[in-house]
């Protein structure tokens, strides 16, 4: 036993080019970031206004951030992947090994769906749910600034493991026996295991304070069918992160257990039972698609009622729907392994079930579509997201529907159709969703719009780049090619796995249009100023507001009586043809007092799960006991609001009118 | 011109739905969260449950449960916890009214009670390890340490966290967040039963089956 | 014209999957059965899908804020007889899709064996790192990262790993089915002509995953009578301790043959990773589900 544990020198690959260019790469963005920050004097600043922050659309944005940033890293890898399958075919060997190819496709799964796709739709729900609420914050405001952080903390230690060890080379479900210790015996599948324990306990905790806020803190007078759609896909979602990230937490437990301390859960041997892993890793996993997935409905439900100029279409029915795919998802977890040999009338079962989330899904497509008829359809980049999004997931849900048929999924299981599949209904349905939210919601954070051109232009990049990279991808699965393959024998895949390598390229110039039309709008934020605090002429309470929003949202709670009460309210003063004059009495208001302890706690999770990682038990305790003491430092303060005196509010209120044009 | 300030005007007249009331006061707030927190805590519960039950008969030619159980002990150990149940609602009721001895009186009985379960807990868990009953012994023994060990966890934090509250009561008297903290606190302490009850079922009735 | 794009690349992969290997050029009962019901259930949809696609964009594109001939209606919000429309096209479909689910599963159900005049041979195969060993129970002989069976003739599979979970998968003959230690799942297939088809793991199991494809030759009657008694007539020894030499990793293993094989030696494989002396035990870990 060393002092450091199994860490030494030799963890650095040193001898692997592309690892170490890519570590240095790193290394300079983040000095440069970090210096630049120093030397501009914006530490104080970045700690005071965003670090310590538990303001939600802080929180909110900070997660995208993250996400963004992460978005780059998990397309790195993708993009490595489709140019070494593409070039490693006959007898060629690519430029990537086996064990480097294995950490990238693990990686990449693991990014995509934990550090992008997660932190985007909490990230929306986080800035918008509040808002469209009329709430002044979430119900824990401090627990939700762990919450991200530890979500942070994950992400770190996952990117720890490109420069420090390795990642799992298991494919990002980690099953066993393959991430048993007999098998892997690196620390890569630790690194994964750590990072999402950390990270699951933040997505556990932000799904506890959406549910209670959803719940319990609502403006008065809005009932539960008076909520906007997006706040009941919200709802849906994180009722599933309450009910299915713990049992992913008990299954990473089991799997630590069996590496750290030498239990049988999923091993081979002394009567351990690998299925029960793969069963219970879906039962979180297919919910899991949901959580994602439903909030980005929300988005485009808004986008659609929003921009065509009326009611959401069926409101009811989408309601209806959202609970109903809510909790169809746990019903439907064995269609991820048709081939683990059950009988037929336990595939039978779970292939109906799976189909029948369908049907709620089909109606929302339907009523979308009715949302835009009889309406006044504007163009903008989140309509376009959104058009985009529902000519491509209904072709997705129709691979997924085949996939639901236990004979076809038989002969295209563990194969790059079912990667073209997941693919064409996750980018959709979630990633397409996401940056249509971004789109429309980017001038209520930050009081400017977004450039529309190279908004445009990313638009058809990513759509024209999607359908390339993955429509060959059905071709060579029904070709009999498997996934996550290093290289392979057959010539006949390899044009098609070149296409899909363009499409990749195609995919990376959006990806540019959308930094460009960042910098574009930064550059051009007065020509694109939002001043009126309703830039799209919206709907729903976010807009009734000023562009950004003060740290309380609303200088009084708006009274509720009706769907779409901000659209109502227009209509009413439209109809009257005058603004209406009554002074409000204004109040003080009592906020969250900005706290380090998401910090502070996440630091030290961070120090836990990497000395855990590298088998380094006394720092594992210095972990441990930190995150403790912070936490009771947190518990025995005193004061934990400070007041906004009614002037203040009453100055910021009437420096910043919401306009109705009349 | 707020736009909140004209909507105010909307409506003056009573609220009727309960829905429509508009935020919760801060007590019912924290104690809706601890409840859904409860509720994750439960389905994580109910995981280590399925991979038990999966495992229950994976004893791999070791000690099964039938040989290993002691009804006695389980029996103390459950009485013990629901006691610990009673005098942690008795102290609930010292709250409400707001008597701090009794409180105090309370929360030792729940104390002293919860500490003798966990005491004969690692006794029964010390006994099976001296009879090679370890958890690295069979799929059965991992599954099973994990479940009981999981809620031992549970009750041990529940302990420390009645011992910093009953600190903060000291310290603080019967503020409105020490309040709400006690609230969890019983809220918790309750469902460790209701989980103990079906460890009990699922894993010493059961496992004892012919 | 997005649905264009798509249907012509399913159309493209339908013929060019007609002239290579895979899954759309079945050689066998089962793959063809599991081919027609890919293609009748994405006939049904795409049925459903493209009017859809059509209409999103039409509609779109018709109500444009610029169109002023389109007929602005914001109070269009609820009618009822579009709920019973939008409820009802889905889930009539899905009632379809899901018939057809219902009874393939049941026909194609992997371990149902096939009907035939000709009786099966049985084979057990073995996923080790990262190589496939076949053994012929009844014919004694055993051969590694190559299958050969006759033209014909229904062949039953018993299935089980030495350790890392695979998936043991001939596209044009049969669906796939996962190999998991301790377990025995079973999976049957027909060759119904002669011919050298693509076999793999389907199941990605560690840095020799790439390299785990083996070829199936499926020969005529007296072709195969040949290679088995020339399989049986040289070759190594198939035994425990054969065998261990064999489970150590290693990939792209050149196919060879045994020329005899121990007597139960399958179920000592699947026995050595329960390790059990345990009856209850022993039955245990089979019966969940990938005995049945």
């Amino acid at each position: 036993m060393t002092l450091l544990g199994k860490l030494d020198w030799s963890a650095v690959p040193f001898d692997q080019p592309i690892v170490m260019g890519t570590v240095g790469v790193m290394v300079v963005a983040i000095v440069s970031v970090l210096s630049w920050v120093t030397l501009r004097g914006y530490v104080r600043y970045l700690w005071r206004e965003w670090i310590t922050s538990v303001d939600h659309k802080r929180i909110g944005v900070m997660y995208i951030v993250l996400a963004l940033v992460m978005l780059l890293r998990g397309f790195a890898d993708g993009i490595m992947m489709r140019t070494q399958q593409g070039i490693a075919a006959g007898g060629a060997q690519g430029y990537l090994p086996p064990e480097h190819f294995d950490q990238i496709f693990s990686a990449h799964g693991t990014i995509m769906i934990f550090f992008v796709a997660m932190p985007l739709v909490i990230g929306l729900m986080n800035f918008v749910v509040p808002l469209q609420l009329g709430a002044r914050d979430v119900a824990f405001p401090t627990m939700n600034s762990i919450s991200f952080w530890l979500t942070a903390s994950g992400v770190l230690l996952t990117n720890l493991s490109l420069a420090i060890g390795e990642f799992a080379k298991t494919g990002w479900f980690a099953y066993p026996p393959l991430s048993e210790l007999q098998f892997s015996p690196g620390v890569g599948v630790d690194y994964y295991l750590w990072s999402l324990q950390i990270s699951g306990v933040g997505t556990l905790l932000s799904g506890v304070n959406f549910v209670t806020t959803i719940l319990k803190i609502r403006a008065p007078g809005m009932s539960y069918m008076r909520m906007p759609v997006f706040c009941w896909t919200a709802l849906a979602s994180n009722l599933l992160m309450v009910a299915a990230f713990p049992v992913l937490t008990a299954l990473f437990a089991m799997l630590l257990l069996d590496r750290y301390l030498g239990f049988h859960f999923f091993t081979v041997d002394a009567g351990g039972n690998a299925m029960m892993y793969v069963n219970l890793f879906w039962v979180w996993g297919h919910p899991e698609v949901y959580i994602l997935v439903l909030p980005a409905f929300g988005v485009y439900s808004e986008v659609a009622a929003t921009f065509s100029g009326k009611s959401l279409f069926g409101y009811r029915s989408m309601v209806l729907a959202t609970m109903a795919i809510c909790v169809l998802s746990y019903t439907v977890w064995l269609h991820h392994f048709f081939t683990m040999g059950a009988s037929a009338s336990v595939n039978a079962f779970f292939g109906i079930t799976s189909m029948i989330i369908g049907v709620p899904t089909g109606v929302k497509v339907f009523n979308w579509l009715f949302t835009m008829y009889g309406g006044r359809v504007r163009f903008t980049v989140p309509v376009l997201w959104t058009i985009g999004f529902m000519v491509t997931f209904v072709f997705g849900g129709l691979t997924g529907v085949l996939l639901a048929l236990p004979a076809v999924d038989w002969q295209v299981h563990n194969s790059v159709f079912l990667v073209a599949h997941f693919h064409h209904v996750i980018i959709p349905g979630v990633l397409f969703g996401a940056i249509a939210g971004y789109n429309y919601w980017f001038p209520k954070a930050f009081g400017f719009k977004l450039d529309e051109r190279w908004g445009k232009a990313a638009f058809w990049c990513w759509f024209i780049g999607f359908h390339l990279a993955f429509m060959p991808l059905y071709v060579t699965g029904l070709m009999g090619m498997p996934r996550r393959l290093q290289h392979s024998d057959v010539l006949a895949w390899q044009p098609w796995l070149l296409v899909a390598e363009v499409g990749a390229i195609v995919i990376f110039a959006g990806i540019i249009c959308q930094i460009v039309q960042i910098v574009v709008s930064i550059r051009h934020r007065e020509q694109l100023r939002d001043t009126t605090g309703d830039p799209w002429n919206g709907r729903t309470l976010e807009w009734s507001t000023a562009s950004p929003p003060p740290a309380w949202n609303f200088a009084v709670l708006p009274r509720v009586d009706g769907l779409d009460a901000f659209w109502a309210h227009k209509q009413r003063v439209l109809a009257k043809q005058e603004l209406p004059v009554q002074q409000h009495a204004y109040r003080s208001i009592e906020v969250p007092k900005n706290s380090p302890v998401g910090f502070v706690t996440a630091f030290f999770a961070v120090v836990t799960g990497f000395a855990l990682i590298w088998h380094i038990w006394w720092m594992a305790g210095f972990g441990v006991l930190g995150a403790v003491a912070t936490l009771l430092a947190f518990m025995f303060r005193t004061k934990d609001e400070v007041e906004i005196p009614a002037d203040e509010v009453a100055l910021f209120d009437r420096a910043h009118p919401v306009e109705v044009s009349l | 011109m707020n736009v909140a300030v004209e909507m105010d005007a909307v409506r003056h007249g009573e609220l009727l739905d309960i829905s429509e009331a508009g935020p919760a006061p801060k007590r019912i707030i924290a104690g809706f969260g601890f409840w859904i927190f409860l509720l994750s805590d439960i389905v994580m519960f109910s995981a280590l449950f399925a991979g038990y039950a999966v495992l229950a008969k994976a004893s791999a030619g070791g000690l099964t449960g039938a040989q290993l159980f002691d009804q006695r002990n389980v029996a103390m150990e459950t009485a013990l916890l629901l006691l610990s149940s009673y005098s942690c609602g008795m102290m609930s009721l010292a709250i409400n009214s707001q008597r701090y001895l009794a409180t105090f009186l309370g929360a030792v009985v729940t104390f002293l009670l919860g500490a003798a379960f966990l005491a004969l807990e690692l006794n029964e868990f010390q006994g099976m390890i001296a009879l090679g009953a370890t958890p690295e012994r069979s799929a059965f023994l991992s599954a099973f340490f994990t479940l009981v060990g999981s809620h031992g966890l549970h009750v041990t934090v529940g302990l420390a966290w009645l011992v910093l509250m009953m600190v903060q009561l000291s310290l603080r008297g019967f503020q409105d967040v020490v309040l709400r903290r006690l609230h969890c606190f019983s809220l918790f302490w309750h469902a460790l039963d209701i989980i103990w009850v079906l460890i009990f079922t699922v894993v010493y009735l059961m496992g004892v089956l012919p | 014209m997005r649905s264009i794009l798509l249907a012509s690349v399913l159309i493209g992969a339908s013929l060019l999957g007609g002239c290579t290997e895979g899954v759309l050029n079945p050689k066998g009962p089962i793959a063809l059965a599991e081919r027609q019901i890919l293609i009748n259930a994405t006939g049904i949809m795409l049925a459903i899908v493209i009017p859809v696609v059509i209409a999103t964009l039409g509609v779109a594109f018709w109500f444009r804020a610029s169109n002023e001939r389109a007929h602005y209606r914001p109070d269009f919000t609820y009618s009822g007889r579009i709920e019973l429309l939008v409820w009802s096209v889905p889930l009539m479909t899905v009632l379809l899709v899901g018939t057809v689910a219902w009874v393939s599963s049941y026909d194609l159900d992997p371990p149902k064996p096939i009907a035939s005049s000709t009786k099966a041979i049985k084979v057990q195969a073995v996923s080790l790192d990262w190589k496939w060993l076949f053994i012929y129970p009844e014919l004694g002989v055993a051969s590694v990262n190559h299958l050969t069976i006759p033209v014909g003739t229904p062949v039953s599979f018993e299935l089980t790993s030495s350790g890392v979970m695979n998936s043991f998968f001939v596209p044009q003959l049969a669906g796939q089915i996962y190999t998991m230690a301790g377990m025995v799942t079973r999976l049957n297939m027909r060759a119904d002509y002669a011919g050298t088809y693509r076999g793999l793991s389907a199941n990605f199991s560690g840095d020799g995953f790439a390299d785990m494809h083996f070829k199936v030759d499926a020969t005529p009657s007296e072709r195969f009578a040949q290679w088995v008694s020339s399989t049986s007539s040289a070759g190594l020894v198939l035994d425990l301790k054969t065998y261990a030499d064999l489970a150590r990793p290693s990939a792209a293993v050149t196919p060879f043959t045994y020329h005899s094989v121990a007597a139960g030696l399958f179920d000592s494989i699947r026995m050595s990773s329960t390790q059990s002396d345990d009856a209850l035990c022993r039955s245990y870990p089979t019966s969940m589900r990938a005995e049945r």
